[in-house]
């Protein structure tokens, strides 16, 4: 586990939950991203306001990148690198399924796995258990094939 | 504040937190997917602390009926456990696997931190956005059509 960042991840996590908190507390709605994307597109109730939320997702790591210095030294944060498949088929195919998937089941990882197991609810529980155990599956398949190493 | 600056600033908060913890970085992400091979459980640690700070003060504010703002709470009706939570939960773990973005992520990686400064509006990011918007309307379409048919 040479890759382990336990503290970045748990400070990342507590920011994460703190949001969930305040856009809760203040709107009265659960920050289900796949959620709140499928409303900003479908839905003219509280469209502008699941739009600035979006907004906000694109807004942080700006902010991040200007500001990077002196929170990473402070907070001793690793630097994650950026990496993704360069493979066009891999990626489509990949979004279909994110976004057909998450809203069949009615949430992703933050509606079911964060809000839903905060909630204890036992279906997004389930649904949290499938999808992750499901990705696992998946990536050790891809890396018999030599993708994902 | 009204709630349209709220929401903005807790998307911002929120991005922040994928950034910090590395969750808005694929390769990140495919390291916890990844149990066979220098698995990295940092991904536990990032759900853990949010659901840390979330339930407690959940528990405490479930049987409102208005939030702060004075706006109704809306809280998902009981879902049942049935094939649509089980397809859909695989389906996106299959999507999740194939990639290593969720929701979340995909969007702020349009603007995340690069190898070099940023690594700004990716076309492979762009493209996942796309299709997953795709998947989302194929799914409103999908169950429309079939809530119709069963009227």
């Amino acid at each position: 586990m040479n890759n382990f960042t336990p503290y970045s991840a748990l400070l990342g996590g507590i920011l994460i939950g703190l949001s969930i908190v305040l856009y809760f507390y203040t709107t009265g709605r659960l920050a289900g991203v796949s959620g709140i994307v499928e409303n900003a597109i479908t839905k003219k109730t509280n469209r502008i306001s699941n739009i600035l939320f979006l907004l906000g997702l694109v807004l942080g790591p700006l902010l991040y990148c200007y500001t990077k210095e002196p929170i990473a030294i402070a907070f001793a944060l690793p630097d994650h690198s950026f990496t993704i498949t360069d493979s066009y088929p891999l990626v489509i195919i990949g979004g279909l399924l994110v976004g057909f998937g998450t809203r069949l089941s009615g949430g992703c990882t933050s509606g079911h796995g964060i809000c839903g197991i905060g909630r204890l609810s036992i279906s997004s529980l389930i649904a949290t258990v499938i999808f992750v155990v499901v990705a696992m599956l998946t990536v050790t398949i891809l890396q018999q094939f030599g993708i994902y190493l | 504040m009204n709630d349209k600056v709220i929401s903005l600033l807790c998307g911002v908060i929120f991005s922040l937190g994928l950034v910090v913890s590395g969750m808005t970085n694929p390769s990140k992400v495919i390291g916890f997917l990844s149990i066979t091979h220098n698995w990295d459980a940092s991904l536990i640690f990032v759900m853990g602390g949010a659901i840390l700070i979330f339930a407690p003060f959940f528990y405490f504010l479930k049987n409102k009926e208005v939030s702060a703002l004075g706006i109704e709470i809306e809280l998902p009706s009981k879902q049942e456990i049935d094939k649509k939570l089980v397809i859909g939960s695989a389906l996106f773990g299959v999507g999740w696997g194939l990639v290593g973005l969720c929701p979340g992520p995909s969007i702020s990686a349009l603007t995340s931190p690069g190898i070099s400064g940023f690594a700004m509006f990716n076309p492979i990011v762009i493209i996942f956005l796309f299709s997953m918007a795709i998947g989302i309307l194929v799914n409103k379409n999908l169950l429309q059509k079939t809530i119709q048919n069963k009227n």
